[in-house]
């Protein structure tokens, strides 16, 4: 049975995934801006940006900078707003045969509660992704991610509000993110994603001022990939439930690595601004890669490191 | 828009430090609009990581081949070298493979047939205004008034003429035309037209006189500005401006690639709308 097509099936937190790859927060609108690039149903899921209870404006220009291998971010988690959202981008996804996580963040934990609770009621929303990590605004997100006790009452918070799996996302400016980890998996997270962005800075040597606005940012692409596949390592030996890699995911053998480690799926990011197709190159060379191995199912990759 | 795998059909130094380059462009040459832009993939081996966003210059067929093939489509590009993704452009040959996305954005309003349209262009600013003069010349009479440092900034303003666009050139230091600032050549123009539409692209200090001088006199004024970008489609927010209205308190920013790059001047905030893109891997140190 040389030609049978591997499954790349996989479910995580009891969504069901065609097959493991999926955009990550932030770096693919609200999945209409790349609809004319590729065809959405090939995605495992979409992951939308990142969604407050109020609309939210984001930072000061500049805030994005070239870096090597990578960029820093400093958006500000600028979006819609959670009711602005599912009166106006859901209707385009809801067309799409793929499932929907929406990723959300809180000023306060009030807001954080209030945000799940609003998600919760609707249908066409798989799963959410709760957001502990954005490392560019004041509130929303990093404070909670970086203390296992903060981060444990936000999670359990949302958890009490929301029917749906909940992906809870890290922060990988900790010393040791299998503390956060444990803490969000023992609050009730279905599921680890990690990681979001790294918190770096770039100098303009000419004006001697930082390049972003900011001052700070985020850095992602493929110069904070190594971090990220030893810190999926490190969360998949910590937790029961599924994790998700993120982080520098360019080609397919960069997903491949992920896998291996033990992540169950994975978000590209960065990645699709380079090449608004590169989820699809992904798949199918994630495909064409157990064909070549003699892989039948995804599974038999999964967590298959030899250490 | 798309992005497009596709080669370079010519890459030639036209002015020191400014290259045009031709791009073969089956299937979106011609639907590009004025004032619209490309993401370039400078090479696929990285880095440079991100895209580098360039405006349309021109558009055409090549002429059909002998052997019954139908006329292909091109763009043309523009570019000034300043960093490392224009220096490796620079070096790209014909037949080089690239990719590019697009056409992207909001382009120019063409405005009202027969009325007076005013162009003005500083450096490397003159691309999104031909294929605009080009549409203009149709159905207006068209003035560019063209600004740079010196000659060498001075592009393909011959181009310019031969669509029978009346051009006026000045440089900062008298090397080429006028000495002086664009702006003093366009507060005669309009005293000439008051009812002029203007258009302008160009460095932010340019663009911001210009527009100082439209508000005064109440002549409508587009303006497509450059703005730091990573996707070029609307997905990532990093390209935004400040819009009308905006403050600290309720800030309001508008999406450069996707609302613009063309805006209409009322729809910016003029007070420090926008410092110059900042760079720093463009450093030859
Ligand atoms: C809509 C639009 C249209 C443009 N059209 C043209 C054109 O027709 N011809 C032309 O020569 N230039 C144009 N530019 C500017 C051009 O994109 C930059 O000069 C180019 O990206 C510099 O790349 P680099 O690698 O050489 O510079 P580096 O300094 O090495 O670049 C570092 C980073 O800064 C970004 N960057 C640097 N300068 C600019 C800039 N001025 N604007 C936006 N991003 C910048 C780069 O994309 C990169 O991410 C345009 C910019 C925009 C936004
Ligand atoms: C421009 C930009 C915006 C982002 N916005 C969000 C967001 O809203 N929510 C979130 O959880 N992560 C956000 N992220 C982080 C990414 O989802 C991802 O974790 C990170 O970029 C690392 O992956 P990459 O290297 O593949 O880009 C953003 C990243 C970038 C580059
Ligand atoms: S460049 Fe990404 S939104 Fe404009």
């Amino acid at each position: 049975m040389k030609n049978k097509r591997p499954s790349l099936a996989v479910e995580i937190a009891g969504i069901k995934l065609k097959n493991p790859v999926m955009p990550a927060s932030g770096t693919f609108g609200y999945g209409e801006e790349y609809a004319p690039f590729m065809d959405l149903e090939r995605l495992g899921a979409i992951v939308t940006k990142g969604l407050s209870l109020a609309p939210k404006a984001g930072n000061p220009t500049p805030r994005i900078a070239e870096t090597i291998s990578g960029m820093l971010n400093a958006i500000g988690l600028q979006n819609v707003g959670v009711d602005a959202f599912i009166q106006h981008k859901l209707p385009f996804l809801r067309e799409i045969n793929t499932p929907v996580i929406v990723n959300f963040f809180g000023n306060t934990l009030d807001e954080y509660g209030e945000v799940a609770r609003r998600l919760s009621d609707i249908p066409e929303v798989a799963g959410v992704e709760l957001n502990i990590s954005c490392p560019n605004v004041k509130q929303g997100g990093i404070v909670f991610g970086t203390d296992p006790v903060a981060a444990s009452e936000v999670v359990g918070l949302v958890r009490k509000h929301l029917n749906k799996p909940l992906i809870v996302k890290l922060t990988p400016n900790v010393t040791d993110i299998s503390v956060t980890a444990r803490a969000a998996e023992e609050a009730g997270a279905d599921a680890i994603c990690c990681i979001n962005t790294l918190t770096g800075m770039a100098v303009d040597v000419k004006t001697r001022r930082p390049r972003l606005a900011n001052r700070t940012g985020g850095l992602s692409g493929p110069a904070i990939r190594p971090v990220a596949v030893r810190m999926v390592h490190q969360v998949v030996q910590a937790v029961k439930v599924p994790v998700i890699g993120v982080g520098g995911i360019m080609r397919p053998v960069d997903a491949l690595e992920f896998l291996i480690v033990g992540a169950k799926a994975v978000q590209v990011g960065t990645a699709n601004f380079v090449d608004p197709a590169a989820m699809i190159t992904i798949i199918d060379g994630i495909e064409a890669f157990c064909v070549e191995e003699g892989i039948s199912d995804i599974h038999q990759l999964i967590g298959s490191l030899q250490l | 828009m798309k992005n497009y795998k596709t080669v370079v059909l010519s890459n030639q130094e036209i002015s020191s430090g400014y290259y045009r380059m031709r791009i073969l462009a089956p299937g979106f040459g011609s639907k590009a609009k004025p004032g619209q832009f490309l993401m370039f993939r400078v090479q696929t081996s990285l880095p440079p990581l991100l895209r580098r966003p360039f405006g349309i210059f021109r558009m055409g067929f090549m002429p059909a081949d002998c052997d019954g093939q139908p006329p292909k489509e091109f763009v043309e590009i523009l570019y000034k070298v300043v960093g490392r993704g224009t220096e490796i452009m620079s070096h790209l040959q014909v037949g080089s493979k690239v990719e590019v996305l697009g056409p992207l954005g909001r382009g120019f309003d063409l405005g009202a047939p027969g009325e007076q349209k005013i162009l003005v262009g500083g450096g490397i600013g003159l691309v999104p205004l031909y294929m605009l003069a080009r549409e203009l010349t149709r159905k207006s009479s068209v003035r560019l008034l063209m600004g740079g440092r010196t000659r060498e900034d001075i592009l393909a303003v011959t181009e310019f003429e031969r669509l029978g666009v009346e051009t006026y050139v000045s440089t900062d230091d008298g090397s080429l035309g006028e000495e002086g600032l664009v702006t003093q050549v366009l507060l005669r123009k309009l005293d000439k037209y008051p009812n002029a539409s203007v258009y302008a692209c160009g460095p932010m200090p340019m663009i911001e006189a210009v527009q100082e001088i439209c508000a005064a006199r109440g002549v409508p004024l587009q303006v497509s500005l450059e703005a730091l970008m990573a996707c070029g489609v609307g997905a990532c927010l990093g390209c935004v401006v400040k819009g009308a209205g905006h403050s600290e308190a309720s800030p309001r920013y508008l999406c450069s690639c996707k609302e613009g790059p063309v805006f209409r001047a009322e729809q910016l905030d003029w007070t420090k709308l926008g410092q110059e893109p900042g760079y720093c891997e463009g450093c030859k140190i």
